[in-house]
């Protein structure tokens, strides 16, 4: 990459003075510092959370139960919670947000209708996530208690469903969560959508293709790398997600099958016992956070896969 | 019009400036600690530099835990926590600590059963709740003690606190000193793992979980379920006699505090006395023994005397219990000694 950016530069300044490229120079601090950052970070997460580590090792990610007390800490109930919440809402809004993003880039309604649409659903991501959970509380809630009640009461049978409908629950926080990643992937994947070559949609209505075989065999597979990228950004919101999801999963340190009990989540659990933690605690807790660090790192590298995967077969299109 | 309105705010900025310039050379006193006393010591603040304008104030409701580090790490001028400090913290600071008990609470189990005014919950019922092994309000072990009442085939959803808190030491302490069972399964701390229910962040966020759940019940600080307008359960004391929350029967409880000697901490986690309501806990100011800068020890220290006595008529307002005659001479002997 080096070389080839370098040709032009040097071509031009041939003859006169070679001086260092201060924009090269500017840039490779831009990507070192980044770096850095992030090596920073890990340091000081991974170093209190070395007694934890040393203590606990991979019973941390196996066991079941997170009692202070007696200075047991295993986070298995906190990682299943924040991977099973945000695998909901995203299984939500990624539908959605789609169909949504293919809407506003289709020519259906007027350019200036679609441009209002456009802004009010990514409006939701300028509202910050203590108001989503004030949301939740006041509107989410009431309704899962009561629908939930329903479910429980007829399906009750069904491990998902077996009750009491309590309202602070897995079900509320993957709802709301699934709101607040929509935006996410309703812009991302407009863009791209947007960004297709108009002469590929000339050439597919030329072959006598209808517009909606043209969306979904031309469009969304030369988009998919893009939307693929939005479905990652969105899995990595809602994975860090703290404020709204700690106020309405209901922060139970229990594994539970039902979607209608309390389950916590990694951000939650370090959220609320942050602050008075003490000791081993506060070692575990960074051991939680790294925890959380290494499962966004997986969850890219998967993204990462799926791209390229996505890039490689929609390659004949572009 | 436009430019006389910028004026003003301009001069207004200034004087404001002005004026507080006088104030910078005031004793500055830092404190930072329990969440649950802040609203109480705020308004001893306001009330106290408004009489004393040479002193400013500031605290900083950042948790028991963080209140202890910050005044064991020597950056504030007191800390606050609500489970005083072990005999470990006290060895850390080096100036020496004087425990203060300052105010006082009680906890109380509010509950959200429609129709229902008057619980009496006897002690295997309360534990037995918070085990997770009575799950329906209609369990005889409650309609035992409620005859007359109805009460519904409803399950009951526990509420807990999922944040570490004075709150929850306290309301463990007492389940512990009274169920054998309970200290055996969760035990006492500032975080705990509940075998059952849901939990929300802060005295708040369990308040807002009653309000949510027909068929609650939770523990929240006396004040919160009062400002709210929760109802709470009568509680059974050690002689089986039940107790309702009020100020005068958690004043009872704490003045039957034995404290060791020298040194003010305590919990009253099951008093002995008639009309004692059983969970009343105090929580604690912390002061160094002895103060590098003495103009700021002595101002810490006539701060918390002032609290320790005029301080006490605002307890009752905000929904404390203003300390016992006889633990405030304890006080102030302490803060005497301390030098």
């Amino acid at each position: 990459m080096t070389s080839e950016g370098r040709a032009p530069a040097s071509s031009q300044l041939k003859g006169g003075k070679r001086r260092p490229d201060l924009f090269l120079a500017l840039t490779w601090v831009a990507a070192v510092a980044s770096v850095l950052t992030l090596l920073w970070i890990l340091e000081s997460i991974v170093m209190p959370a070395w007694p934890s580590i040393q203590q606990n090792g991979l019973n941390f990610f196996t066991s079941t139960v997170w009692d202070v007390n007696r200075n047991r800490y295993g986070a298995l109930p906190f990682l299943i919670g924040t991977a099973v919440s945000s695998l909901i809402a995203l299984c939500l809004a990624l539908p959605l947000g789609v169909f949504i993003a293919l809407f506003l880039s289709e020519n259906f309604l007027p350019l200036a209708v679609r441009q209002v649409i456009r802004f009010v659903v990514e409006l939701l991501a300028a509202i910050p996530s203590v108001v989503y959970g004030l949301w939740g509380i006041a509107v989410v809630i009431p309704i899962v208690q009561q629908y939930g009640g329903y479910l429980a009461d007829y399906l009750g049978f069904v491990p998902l469903f077996s009750g009491p409908s309590v309202g602070n629950s897995m079900l509320t926080a993957s709802l709301v969560l699934a709101i607040m990643v929509l935006p996410t992937i309703t812009a991302i994947s407009r863009a791209t959508l947007v960004a297709v070559p108009p002469t590929l949609r000339e050439g597919s209505y030329a072959v006598g293709a209808t517009r909606w075989e043209t969306i979904f065999r031309v469009l969304v597979p030369t988009a998919a790398p893009g939307i693929v990228a939005a479905t990652i950004l969105a899995f990595g919101r809602a994975m860090g997600e703290t404020m709204a999801v700690a106020m309405l999963i209901g922060n139970s340190p229990r594994l539970s099958w039902s979607l209608l009990s309390p389950a916590g989540t990694l951000a939650g659990l370090l959220a609320n016992q942050f602050g008075e933690a003490q000791g081993l605690q506060i070692s575990a807790l960074m051991y939680a956070a790294l925890a959380l660090v290494l499962l966004t790192l997986i969850v890219n590298m998967v993204g990462e896969a799926v791209l390229r995967h996505a890039e490689k077969t929609t390659a004949g299109i572009r | 019009m436009k430019t006389s309105k910028f004026s003003f705010l301009l001069l207004a900025v200034l004087a404001a400036l002005l004026l507080q310039r006088p104030a910078l050379a005031a004793t500055q006193l830092q404190g930072a600690g329990a969440t649950f006393p802040a609203p109480l010591y705020q308004r001893w603040i306001a009330e106290y530099t408004k009489a004393n304008p040479d002193v400013q104030i500031n605290y900083q409701a950042i948790g028991s835990g963080a209140g202890i580090k910050q005044f064991t790490q020597d950056l504030v001028s007191f800390g606050a926590s609500d489970a005083a400090m072990t005999d470990q913290e006290i060895a850390a600071v080096k100036k020496g600590v004087v425990l203060v008990p300052a105010t006082a609470g009680s906890i109380v189990l509010a509950y959200n059963l429609p129709g229902v005014e008057t619980l009496k919950l006897s002690r295997d019922a309360y534990v037995g709740i918070f085990l997770g092994k009575i799950k329906k309000w209609n369990d005889p072990a409650i309609t035992k003690t409620n005859e007359g009442v109805k009460l519904p085939n409803m399950s009951i959803t526990v509420c807990e606190r999922s944040d570490g808190s004075g709150t929850n030491f306290v309301f463990t302490k007492h389940l512990s000193s009274i169920s054998p069972e309970f200290k055996d399964q969760v035990g006492e701390g500032t975080s705990v793992t509940w075998p059952t229910g849901v939990a929300g962040k802060g005295n708040d966020g369990v308040t807002a979980l009653i309000k949510q759940n027909r068929g609650a019940i939770g523990y929240v600080e006396y004040g919160y379920a009062q400002h709210n307008k929760l109802p709470f359960a009568q509680l059974q004391d050690k002689a089986g006699e039940f107790v309702t929350a009020t100020t005068a029967t958690g004043a009872a409880t704490l003045a039957t505090t034995q404290f060791p000697p020298n040194l003010l901490r305590a919990w009253p986690s099951d008093p002995d006395g008639k009309d004692c309501y059983p969970i009343a806990t105090f929580t604690w100011l912390l002061i160094y023994k002895k103060y590098d800068n003495a103009p700021i020890g002595e101002a810490v220290k006539k701060f918390v005397t002032w609290g320790l006595t005029d301080g006490q008529k605002f307890s009752e307002d905000l929904g404390y219990i203003p300390l016992p005659k006889q633990i405030v001479d304890k006080d102030m002997e302490a803060l005497k000694a301390g030098e």
